[in-house]
């Protein structure tokens, strides 16, 4: 376990851009800004100009540390308190989760809370229970 | 144009996630260890994040398209299902362990750091497992009897 600061401002202002970013999104492509629905029309494309905004779109999110490494002066931070072995068995079974859920913490949690659809709010107070579950085990019970 | 501005809002995105900690597995997972060393600031990234996006929802949506589409497209579905149920249980169960969601992890990737690109390379597997598995299962919901 890591211990990390609370930082009320800054995850407040990160999170109003991360919604600015979703409005811009639909302002423009008329898309919903979700993580996973981006990642499944990359590796399953439709068609090129389905394909091409949703690489454009993961572009600009990878940019997003660098552009911060260039103001800020330094890497946002990474710090990964889990093993490699739950990085892989998490992430297959993140993966499994989006597919059958249809989204994430983005689609889901922001963009569908955001307009209040009875599916995201059911999704969201779901997952958001079970992570807790989960991290309370993983910590507190196996003392992983 | 429409390159342009799926770029930007990537980035406006991407640069969120980082200043936000969403990129950080020991934030986030910080986050749901309210017995522990419970760490509040998402409530924060979630509480920014909801508000703009449900302001700006309001103020875009009302107009007949988006600028650079031909449509809005929006989920239009508002019923309760098991997949969407068990998927987000699911789905939560994979966050706790890792630490990492998918909209977490895509901007993560710029810092160029390994553990972002395993848990990338396991998410994919994982996406395309459960493909194979729904197109199995409704071709067997569809199989005559």
């Amino acid at each position: 376990m890591i211990e990390t600061a609370f930082t009320p401002l800054q995850s407040l202002g990160g999170g109003a851009l991360i919604g600015l970013g979703a409005v811009l999104l639909m302002a423009t492509m008329g898309r919903v800004m979700g993580a996973t629905g981006i990642l499944a029309g990359i590796i399953q494309p439709t068609n090129l100009s389905d394909w091409s905004w949703r690489v454009t779109v993961l572009a600009g999110m990878i940019s997003g540390p660098l552009v911060v490494m260039l103001i800020t002066g330094e890497l946002p931070a990474v710090q990964v308190p889990v093993s490699t072995s739950m990085l892989l068995i998490g992430g297959f079974i993140v993966g499994i989760g989006v597919t059958f859920g249809a989204g994430c913490t983005s689609g889901h949690g922001v963009c569908g809370m955001a307009r209040l659809s009875p599916r995201s709010i059911a999704a969201t107070i779901t997952f958001m229970i079970t992570t807790a579950i989960t991290v309370y085990v993983v910590r507190h019970v196996l003392g992983a | 144009m429409r390159i342009i501005f799926s770029y930007l809002s990537g980035l406006l995105f991407g640069v969120g996630i980082s200043l936000s900690g969403m990129a950080n597995p020991a934030k986030v997972l910080n986050f749901f260890d309210i017995t522990g060393i419970w760490d509040p600031s998402l409530a924060f990234v979630m509480g920014g994040a909801l508000i703009v996006t449900f302001i700006g929802y309001q103020i875009v949506l009302k107009r007949p398209a988006p600028t650079l589409s031909s449509s809005f497209q929006v989920p239009t579905r508002r019923d309760l299902d098991l997949p969407l149920i068990g998927g987000s249980a699911v789905f939560g169960v994979g966050w706790g362990i890792a630490g990492f969601c998918p909209g977490g992890a895509l901007p993560a990737l710029g810092t160029g750091r390994i553990e972002v690109f395993t848990f990338i390379i396991a998410l994919l597997a994982g996406i395309l497992a459960a493909k194979v598995l729904k197109a199995a299962i409704s071709k067997r919901a569809q199989a005559p009897v």
